[in-house]
């Protein structure tokens, strides 16, 4: 029973409209594990989220969480689960300490004992000094804050948290890294969504790449990594027939293909030998390969060669600086 | 796997807590509209400035074949009712813009608990706008001759009123797309008791209005009123407003479960 899946997802596919957020979507999460999905804005994110917490109903696949089906049991699978969502879910006009009393108070709790847990999550999230001011009138970290404590008044089998960071300044993700950190550390499954790649490598134990409403990756971060990450050798072909060739050969190993250019980019460690015996694979009579280039995969590199898609605007690269 | 359930506080079945979720999200409203000070006092203030104005500026150049005040408090404590009832839709609205009803969704909170939160909260409003008004009114010489049985059915056709509006309210409140665009419905409501026999008798006005005005909701409200306050006869007007009352309540409860549903799928 423990082996079995906290989350696990099969084809969910969601539209709106003529837009199609979801283009069936498969997921599996181990119990007590930290689990990100990883992927630019629109690429379906929160979407999934709101089905997994049964806020959304899929158009097609099914999705069970804590042993329940999301829709059909989904009362069951809400007394299992919090969801911290992008954007605060909180009463603004209440204090901090109101807002934990009233998400005790609906979950079941005695008055007394919705007061005494509102004063535990107040002082765990350093929150005591703010308990009193209304939430309308803390900072965005302190709301993210309040907001995780609201999901944590009773102990979820899950925690979704839907970007937890994004909009936040270093300290204050570094704050909510802990507090993730600490969630793991109690055996809290977490379920989080992120737009870099960063957070989801400090936090989660496996990652699933999102992109267009399809997982087009899925692993550890070091599997994930292993792919992309390291060194890149870029090969510039002689013309567009030693292309054609070069990238049958190396099928899903190239993981940066510019046609235009033609440029097919492999994952190598960057020593003299791997990159020597690369070439040697690649190009044995020596006349395919014009020029080579060895260079730092940057986060950039991980995330297009993933999305498969190196011009995209909305890719989280353009918004935050990569940091290697 | 459902045999291992969570360390959740308390399961108890789906009656007890409904109404727990009632209560709790009434008491979360009622703090919200006494934190919420400006709707708060116009609520307060306005009725009784409609009826300052009444008594003093029009009422003595209306003939209503009794003391103007003793005619028009009914009237004005139904327009106090439906217009602090008609807020309902501006918090639902509210409500439905931000992420909280999300957050209420997630912990099993039902729409009804919700939107039945908004009501009551409306109850607490107007039973102060009420009172206030009364006192107002009997300062200014307003003198009923009702008995407590009198008193007891007036209030209970109030309250059904202000609950049937406050539901209804709830449902446009969740049809607006803004809290803006709900607002517009108080005004609505707010309007709804001039053309009926609140503040001038209906033979007074145009003959193509009597049709509307002598059997709009709120006619039989202020008939029953009237009649009761002043310890006078009423016939079946308590009844036909009750009636509308309980259709109003009706329609609004169902439409209000429905648009929920519709905008949280």
């Amino acid at each position: 029973m423990a082996d079995e899946p906290v989350v696990e997802a099969t084809g969910l596919e969601k539209s709106y409209g003529r837009v199609r957020v979801l283009a069936g979507v498969d997921l599996e999460v181990a119990r007590g594990s930290v689990f990100a999905l990883l992927g630019p804005n629109g690429a379906g994110k929160t979407t999934t989220v709101r089905i997994l917490s049964t806020l959304v109903r899929p158009d097609a696949g099914r999705a069970r969480v804590a042993g329940f089906d999301t829709v059909r049991d989904r009362r069951e699978v809400r007394r299992r689960i919090s969801l911290t969502g992008q954007y605060a879910a909180l009463d603004e006009q209440q204090t901090g300490e109101e807002n934990l009393r009233m998400m005790g108070r609906l979950c079941g709790l005695t008055r007394r004992r919705a007061r005494e847990r509102a004063g535990e999550l107040l002082e765990r999230f350093d929150l005591t000094g703010a308990a009193g001011r209304r939430a309308g009138a803390y900072s965005g970290g302190m709301r993210r804050r309040l907001d995780v404590a609201a999901g944590l008044v009773v102990s979820p089998e899950v925690v979704f948290l839907d970007e937890p960071t994004t909009g936040f300044d270093p300290r204050s993700r570094q704050a909510m890294w802990e507090l993730v950190a600490g969630l793991a550390a109690a055996g809290t499954t977490v379920f989080l969504t992120t737009q870099y790649l960063e957070e989801a490598d400090r936090l989660a134990g496996r990652i699933a790449l999102l992109d267009a409403g399809r997982v087009v990756a899925e692993g550890t971060a070091a599997d994930l990594k292993r792919r992309v990450a390291g060194r890149r050798l870029d090969l510039t072909l002689t013309d567009a027939a030693a292309y054609g060739r070069t990238a049958d050969l190396l099928g899903g190993r190239a993981v940066h293909r510019e046609p235009d250019r033609l440029l097919l980019g492999v994952p190598t460690d960057g020593s003299a030998a791997r990159v020597r015996a690369l070439l040697d694979e690649i190009d044995p009579d020596r006349d395919a390969v014009a020029r080579f280039t060895v260079h730092e995969a940057t986060l950039d590199d991980v995330f297009l060669a993933l999305t498969g898609r190196a011009a995209t605007p909305a890719a989280p690269a353009h918004k935050e600086p990569a940091r290697v | 796997m459902s045999d291992l359930t969570a360390p959740r506080a308390a399961v108890p079945g789906a009656p007890a807590r409904a109404l727990r979720h009632c209560l709790v999200m009434a008491a979360r409203c009622t703090r919200l509209s006494m934190r919420n000070t400006d709707a708060l006092l116009t609520s307060l203030i306005l009725p009784v400035m409609l009826m300052l104005v009444f008594v003093y500026f029009f009422g003595g150049a209306i003939d209503t074949g009794t003391r103007y005040i003793t005619y028009v408090v009914p009237g004005v404590l139904v327009l106090c009712a439906g217009y602090g009832a008609a807020a309902t839709a501006v918090g639902v609205a509210g409500d439905m813009a931000e992420g909280v009803v999300d957050r209420f969704r997630s912990l099993d909170v039902g729409g009804t608990s919700v939107l039945a939160g908004h009501v009551a909260a409306s109850a607490a409003r107007n039973a102060a706008a009420t009172a206030v008004v009364l006192a107002v009114a009997f300062a200014i010489g307003f003198r009923p001759e009702a008995d407590a049985a009198g008193w007891a059915a007036a209030a209970g056709l109030l309250a059904a009123y202000l609950l049937a509006l406050s539901w209804l309210s709830a449902a446009v409140g969740l049809l607006a797309k803004s809290t803006e665009a709900a607002s517009g419905f108080t005004f609505l409501v707010l309007f709804l008791p001039y053309p009926s026999s609140a503040f001038v008798p209906v033979e007074t006005m145009p003959g193509w209005l009597h049709g509307f005005a002598g059997h709009q909701p709120v006619t039989p409200l202020i008939e029953s009123l009237r009649g009761l306050l002043l310890g006078q006869p009423v016939g079946g007007a308590p009844w036909r407003a009750l009636a509308w009352c309980a259709g109003i309540l009706a329609v609004s409860v169902a439409a209000s479960g429905a648009l929920f549903r519709r905008r949280t799928a």
